[in-house]
């Protein structure tokens, strides 16, 4: 194989010069001729039925041009999965972050001062808060028109698991804990949306991170066909699975508007609207027993992991999903039986982050093989090179693992060498004199590609000639801040031989880009990737005719350095010239790329099958030091090994990565959104606190794994949620050595290092 | 409601405003001076997404009102590029990957320009307590740090 001149490379991010010289627009940079400024009124309770809203002091406050409500939106039910979600609530509230009314003013402060002068009635209602009062049988249902409060059952079940219990040597159960997590994502959520722009009804700018989600969801608000909805993305200041539903939902109330005033509606919200409305990470209550043999070796587990899905069913069915497949861990177990639930109540709506379904459960699994090993004498280390998968193991859906490189030893190998891991574990095993002790603790992880058994899973591409041999990429798939466009370019360039500089790469335009599913499950290089190879696939096939004839060479051509070469490594023209020369020809040089990802099955009853294609796989070590008189904890050192199949860009790996695991720390030690009986009190980066640069690790050794797939572009998997869904079981696994006792609850907060438990009401 | 007319120097130019007493340097110059590349994160100095130097030293925009710049001078992340000539912190941040969504650059940016205007060789832990107040939730702030670093020192060498 001839060396990569453009993928396999760190290249520089294509979008970076426009985000250092402050030229970049995000959502809320836009401004267009009329504009109005929108503002949303909230509820005032979690649970309430509105009795009355009068309008009519604010539609007369200077500035305002309309004021709306429920009623006045043509169909006021949207959702991806299940359509349940308020644009505006009608007749109850249903959590914190409901809207009731919104009203769209020429100025910001006009807007804002009449929003207040909205009066809204409430009945204030009993509310469900938390899922074991949901799953009661006399709870108060929360969705209306509902029988009960589950949103979603997902069993699984494999071999015999009370005969795998009866043959264990121990037993054990635990039960885990993890907590709502918000994104913040440092930009707030930003939409304008134009009437009658162009030929559309509407279009929508702003920071979408599935521009076609949210088409879905204004085309069946406003009940009109999608050619009439364009949505158009801007730069996203972070997204992590959170700009999504949010986002739809603010569309939704702009568009409405936007066509009720026929003006542009701009509507932005501040951090405190934006953590109150925005959907959370999924908590989760789990419960696992294990059995195993004396030597360590699994038997069976049972598991029921229940997940809070807030006053909407958003992704809770798919969250869950991936919770199932991976709650056993990357684990031979011959007996499995879990059943995942998700569950109405009057908190918050939770839906995708990244990571989804698998910290929650990895946070349990990974510390309960702690428990275990510690329990049977056996190192961390040894527990899992006994347990682990193997090349043709076979998973708890009884899915061979028979396609890819199961790379599980040599990540947990290069991950504990990083960090020295073997000999500060039996340093930090002796007696430690100092109230500041340290622990070292791992978790390793396996985790399906892509969408597996939850949608079709396709993308498009267009890669587009120009006749000045400069080149037009459209992506179905959209640019959140991971560096897409660039991975994208690099492909681009790499199969038509051209420097990334000739290659510009289009904001995903949902009127042009082909439809591709939404940016998630860490799907887009392998998936996106695919296709833009393709397409430019497809060209090169068109090329090979018309050099043929042109310029008399039939053979294979080599295309490097902005030029094509015969194989002998002659030149034939140059890229410029190709395409000036084509397009005179009137030979057509662009082309839709299109990729479909290899076939999947699921038993909806039994949880077996085939739910992923392939699978990555990741280790990440935390070494922390624990002061035993305060509770506080600091991550010193973190390793992180991940098989990513291949590295377009090792950089933006090594970025993930990074980004990941700090990411991951701030879940397992400090965020809590304070929340009291449906009410959230932490809604600001004030009391809301995420890792800042002194909360990071002082050194993160990333490391880059590369077994490449079959499936994959160069052989290329993911990255993106493998790099955070290690680190709060890793982090809790080190604490618990440093302390010598286990915390199963997250955050793992001081109170909670320091005593055991949380001092706060709520727990 | 009063009105201030305020006279600050604004990334090297002269500029005369009248704005209410009340309004925040980040509006005025996002709204005003359409300087979009100072961002709003949290209106309440937590992020540090909208960092300025003022008269040399970096603030949060969001809690500066624009009448308190009377005399002084601003500079935005729009100003660190002379033309087409990148601040070498700009070009480390590109050369180091430190960029990733983009929203926190600019303030990033700032508060390590004001950092190295006063210290051309500070320590790693220099840099985190100047970027301490800026946050970012793409990076791990790794590759930022490391662009700051290599960037202080090539601005040393010359």
């Amino acid at each position: 194989m001839p060396e990569k001149k453009q993928v396999n490379k760190s290249k520089k991010r294509v979008d970076a010069r426009a985000k250092v010289t402050g030229k970049a627009k995000f959502g809320a940079d836009l401004k267009f001729h009329n504009m109005l400024y929108g503002q949303v009124v909230r509820t005032e309770y979690p649970h309430a039925k509105i009795i009355n809203i009068n309008k009519s002091k604010a539609e007369e406050y200077p500035g305002v041009e309309v004021v709306m409500t429920a009623e006045d939106i043509p169909n006021n039910l949207f959702g991806v999965i299940i359509e349940n979600q308020q644009v505006l609530a009608e007749d109850r509230v249903l959590y914190i972050g409901d809207g009731v009314a919104m009203l769209a003013a020429r100025s910001k402060k006009a807007a804002r001062e009449a929003a207040k002068l909205i009066e809204v009635e409430y009945e204030e209602l009993p509310g469900v808060y938390g899922v074991e009062e949901a799953r009661q049988a006399d709870s108060p249902v929360v969705m209306p028109g509902e029988e009960n409060n589950q949103v979603i059952h997902h069993p699984l079940r494999k071999g015999d698991v009370s005969e795998g219990l009866t043959e264990a040597d121990i037993v054990m159960e635990r039960k885990y804990t993890t907590q709502f997590v918000e994104h913040a994502y440092i930009e707030p959520e930003a939409v304008t949306v134009v009437p009658e722009e162009r030929n559309t009804l509407v279009t929508v700018y702003g920071a979408v991170q599935n521009p076609n989600a949210t088409r879905d969801a204004v085309a069946n608000v406003l009940d009109c066909d999608l050619s009439k909805v364009r949505i158009i993305q801007d730069n996203m200041g972070g997204s992590f699975g959170g700009k999504d539903e949010n986002i739809s939902a603010m569309a939704c109330r702009a568009a409405v508007m936007a066509l009720a005033t026929n003006k542009p509606v701009q509507l932005v919200n501040s951090r405190e609207e934006s953590i109150i409305e925005s959907y959370k990470r999924h908590p989760y209550t789990m419960n696992y027993k294990i059995g195993a043999k004396d030597d360590g070796e699994l038997v069976a587990m049972e598991i029921e992991a229940v997940a809070d899905s807030g006053a909407y069913a958003c992704q809770t069915p798919f969250v869950t999903w991936r919770s199932v497949v991976q709650a056993t861990g990357p684990y031979e177990v011959p007996n499995v039986k879990t059943d995942t639930y998700g569950f109405y109540t009057n908190s918050p709506y939770t839906g995708a982050m990244r990571g989804y379904g698998s910290p929650p459960v990895i946070f349990a699994q990974e510390s309960m093989m702690d428990e275990l090993a510690a329990e049977l004498d056996l190192t961390p280390a040894e527990i899992r090179r006994k347990n682990m998968f193997k090349n043709n193991s076979r998973t708890a859906s009884n899915q061979k693992l028979d396609n890819h490189e199961v790379s599980l030893t040599e990540v947990m190998d290069k991950a504990l060498s990083a960090i020295d891991y073997h000999d500060k574990y039996e340093k930090y095993n002796q007696p430690q004199d100092s109230t500041i002790k340290r622990g070292i603790g791992f978790a390793i992880s396996y985790r399906g590609v892509s969408l597996g058994a939850e949608a079709i899973d396709a993308a498009g591409a267009i890669v587009s000639v120009q006749k000045d041999g400069s080149i037009i990429l459209y992506s179905g798939l959209a640019e959140n801040g991971q560096g897409l466009k660039t991975v994208f370019s690099q492909i681009a360039a790499e199969e038509l031989g051209v420097s990334l500089e000739r290659i510009t790469h289009m904001e995903t335009d949902t009127s042009v880009s082909p439809e591709s599913g939404s940016t998630v499950a860490s799907r887009s290089t392998l998936v996106g990737g695919s296709a833009v190879k393709k397409a430019a696939e497809n060209i090169k096939t068109v090329i090979a005719e018309f050099v043929a004839e042109e310029y008399d060479y039939s053979g294979k051509i080599i295309y490097r350095d902005d030029a094509l070469y015969t194989k002998e490594g002659e030149r034939i023209v140059a890229f410029p010239e190709l395409a000036a020369t084509a397009f005179h020809n009137g030979v057509f040089l662009s082309s839709y790329g299109w990729y479909k990802a290899p076939g999947i099955s699921w038993d909806e009853e039994t949880g077996q099958g085939r739910p992923y294609f392939t699978y990555v796989y990741g280790c990440q070590a935390a070494e922390v030091e624990v002061d035993t008189g305060t509770g506080e904890v600091k991550v010193v050192n973190m390793s992180a090994a991940h098989d990513v199949g291949k590295a377009i860009n090792p950089a933006n790996v090594r970025g993930q990565i990074y980004g990941g695991a700090v990411m991951a720390l701030g879940h397992a030690l400090m965020e809590d959104l304070g929340f009291s009986k449906g009410f959230i009190k932490h809604t600001n980066f004030d009391e809301y606190l995420i890792p800042t640069v002194k909360d990071a690790p002082e050194n993160i050794e990333a490391i880059i794994v590369e077994n490449p797939d079959p499936a994959g572009p160069y052989g290329a998997k993911s990255i993106g949620e493998p790099a955070m869904e290690l680190g709060g079981a890793a982090i809790n696994n080190a604490i618990a050595q440093a302390t010598g006792r286990r915390l199963r609850d997250l955050p793992l907060n001081l109170e909670r290092v320091l005593l055991g438990r949380n001092l706060s009401k709520e727990d | 409601m009063s009105e201030i007319k305020v006279e600050f120097t604004l990334n090297d130019n002269k500029e005369s405003v009248v704005v209410p007493a009340e309004e925040r340097l980040l509006d005025t110059l996002r709204e005003r001076f359409d300087l979009t590349g100072t961002k709003e994160g949290c209106g309440v100095g937590e992020c540090g997404a909208c960092t300025v130097i003022l008269d040399g030293e970096a603030v949060n925009s969001c809690l500066v009102p624009t009448a308190q710049v009377d005399g002084r001078q601003v500079r935005t992340v729009e100003g660190l590029a002379e033309g087409d000539e990148l601040d070498p912190l700009q070009q480390s941040f590109i050369d180091h990957q430190a960029v990733q969504c983009g929203f926190c650059t600019p303030g990033m940016l700032m508060s390590a320009r004001a950092l190295l205007d006063k210290n051309t060789s500070p320590t790693e832990e220099e840099i985190k307590t100047a970027l301490d107040g800026n946050l970012c939730r793409c990076t791990g702030y790794k590759q930022i740090v490391d662009a700051v670093e290599a960037a202080a020192k090539k601005e040393e060498r010359e």
